[in-house]
């Protein structure tokens, strides 16, 4: 199977959409001949027209508001949010407006939009261009929120998402743009709600969303080279939440780490974590333990920025002290 | 006088009617105690709505706001169905989910009422985008009070709607009061140099008068259709209730004698009836009839909405996704 990149995955996906449905269309900043700054929508400008990929200017609550009005009247807009960091400029139109519309009006309504945008830290971007704020609109009722782990993922989601007839906010890892995966030329989608156990194993269950599944995937190849088995599972959406792949392998497996580049307080680590604390309860050898964003603004300064995130060697120190029984809270 | 401008005159006479029967049985409700939570009367304001949807037709929309009950009415909606939406009954608008803040009725273009203020400039706008997207020739009016001339949401979508010249009309409603508090108080500069700043077209009308509004907006929609757009109306009106049905003791932000005057000198309704008899349009016979008949639809629904059932509990978590 060829392999292509993340940034090429999500273009394919949407030119697909696009040529498929005359009623999608892209709306953002420098999304046209730009193609954005990290080159994700170069050439769909040239196939598709500015009638249909539309550059903005900055005023991310003012395009999202209109992508809102044109959901609800007849497109499927994609609003393209340069970096995740703006989610907060557009909460607003996203979890009053579009998040509510379909409820508030008894069924009427829908507002089938996408609003992709991205995560990650250690871009040494500092703190207002490098956060992971999945968690802040997968706390809103009414809003679907999808995680790709890879090309293959983000070709699939995104294709899901367009389809969608609600409000689907999709986050890329803005560092693995440029990280290549085998993704089929034949068409597919990946459904909401369906995880995927990237491998399985006997001793512990990793679980890892987005960015960190390739952190997981590390630690699991560290931790096989002493004899400990980690099962390895993507959610791949946390909203809706795929809750049985999750809880039938802590069932198996006995321990679990959930690992997610969102700040730790409050986060989708603490929902997870919860999941597998209610309903595998009695399955369980040790606590699950969270590993979050540390819970401080990103810094700059890379020797600081790189404390911040869960990386390889801290997943697997964890999960020896899990395997031998120690508890000790380490954020 | 031409027939069909007798008719568009009693049609627009009887919407104005409607609408202010529909807020004085809302009031009563909330008096009695009989409707949950409250509401945002429109009393007063009636030609602003009844003139400028009366320039509109069914395929055309609408968004409105937290006192919104006027644009519904005028766009068409049933005095029953909206009844039960306020008090939370499943033969409402929306099923009892949205209440008075948020009736919407798309099968005649009321994109919904929205309780927050300006958070439907965005909407509008882009309802207008898909139309010129699709090549529809519907046409989008965006009511907003003054207050939400201090949003900056609002500034950031009439600048792409003058940019991508679509077919969209900003309706600010200038009651003079955001909430508590005068316009004059919160709003520096003119209101319609807000939109003559991103080269939109603007005018100032009096929206007391349902003639002048209904003329503005012929010519407006007509230009809309051609691609003319957007435009900007400020609309001069009165509210004769508070901000909303509770704010009973006015007196510290607005005078007695400033009400009386709006009421008793520039009412919508008794100013258009007595044009109305002026001009030979209609007897004061005829007039009274329709209000006779206005108040007695109004009572029916009433009564209707309060014997109408809740909605079965199990609805509480559908609608959260659409299929």
């Amino acid at each position: 199977m060829r392999s292509i990149t993340l940034s090429q995955a999500v273009n394919e996906a949407i030119a697909e959409e696009m040529r498929r449905d005359p009623t999608v269309i892209i709306l953002g900043e420098d999304v046209a001949e730009a193609g954005t700054p990290f080159k994700v929508l170069s050439g769909l400008v040239e196939e598709f027209g500015t009638d249909r990929v539309i550059d903005t200017p900055i005023s991310e609550p003012g395009f999202t508001g209109i992508a809102v009005g044109a959901a609800m009247t007849g497109l499927r807009p994609i609003v393209d949010l340069m970096f995740g960091d703006f989610l907060y400029l557009v909460m607003d139109q996203l979890c009053n407006q579009a998040a509510k519309t379909h409820y508030m009006s008894g069924g009427k309504l829908t507002v089938p939009m996408v609003l992709r945008t991205n995560l990650g830290a250690t871009r040494r971007s500092a703190a207002q261009h490098s956060q992971s704020l999945h968690a802040l609109v997968a706390h809103i009722p009414g809003l679907k929120v999808a995680m790709p782990s890879s090309a293959y993922e983000a070709k699939g989601l995104m294709k899901t998402a367009i389809r969608d007839n609600n409000p689907v906010v999709i986050f890329e890892d803005k560092l693995m743009y440029q990280d290549k995966a085998p993704v089929p030329e034949e068409e597919f989608l990946i459904p909401f709600g369906e995880a995927k156990v990237h491998q399985a194993g006997d001793d512990i269950t990793l679980i890892a969303t987005s960015s960190m599944v390739q952190v997981a995937q590390a630690a699991a190849r560290l931790l096989a080279a002493q004899n400990i088995s980690a099962e390895v599972i993507d959610p791949r959406t946390i909203a809706p939440l795929d809750c049985s792949t999750l809880i039938e392998s802590v069932k198996k497996t006995s321990r679990a780490i959930v690992i997610d580049e969102g700040h730790q307080q409050y986060g989708v680590t603490a929902e997870i974590a919860s999941v597998i604390a209610h309903d595998a309860f009695y399955y369980l050898d040790a606590p699950v333990h969270r590993m979050g964003a540390m819970d401080v603004p990103v810094p700059f300064s890379p020797v600081l920025e790189d404390l911040t995130v869960p990386t390889p060697d801290r997943v697997v120190e964890q999960a020896k002290k899990l395997m031998r029984g120690v508890r000790e809270h380490v954020a | 006088m031409a027939s069909n401008q007798r008719e568009q005159w009693l049609r627009m006479y009887e919407q104005m009617v409607k609408i202010r029967q529909f807020e004085f049985q809302a009031n009563q409700l909330y008096l009695d105690a009989k409707m949950p939570g409250l509401t945002h009367m429109y009393s007063g304001q009636e030609a602003v709505a009844v003139g400028i949807c009366d320039a509109l037709e069914k395929t055309d929309s609408i968004t409105s706001t937290h006192r919104g009950h006027g644009h519904c009415v005028a766009k068409g909606a049933e005095f029953k169905a909206m009844f039960c939406e306020l008090l939370g009954k499943a033969e409402g608008y929306c099923r009892g989910k949205g209440g008075s803040m948020h009736i919407a009725d798309q099968d005649n273009g009321n994109l919904g009422a929205n309780a927050i203020v300006g958070g439907s400039a965005g909407i509008a706008t882009g309802a207008a985008l898909t139309a010129k997207i699709l090549g529809t020739d519907s046409v989008t009016v965006c009511f907003f009070g003054d207050g939400a001339m201090g949003q900056g949401l609002l500034y950031e979508v009439m600048n792409m709607a003058a940019l991508w010249h679509l077919p969209v009309i900003y309706a600010c409603e200038n009651n003079h009061y955001g909430e508590y508090t005068k316009t004059e108080e919160m709003a520096a500069g003119e209101l319609k140099a807000r939109g003559e700043a991103f080269g939109i077209e603007a005018f100032e009308v009096d929206g007391q008068n349902v003639l002048a509004v209904n003329n503005l907006t012929q010519t407006l929609v007509e230009r809309s259709r051609k691609g003319e757009g957007p435009f900007l109306m400020v609309l001069d009106t009165y509210r004769y209730h508070g901000h909303h049905v509770g704010d009973i003791n006015r007196t510290y932000y607005r005078s007695k004698e400033e009400e009386a005057h709006w009421r008793d000198e520039r009412d919508p309704i008794d100013n258009f009836e007595a044009h109305m008899i002026a001009k030979k349009g209609a007897t004061k016979k005829e007039l009274k009839e329709i209000r006779a008949r206005v108040e007695q639809e109004a009572k029916a629904a009433v009564e209707y909405a309060l014997q109408a059932d809740y909605p079965p509990l199990d609805e509480v978590d559908s609608h959260v996704f659409a299929a």
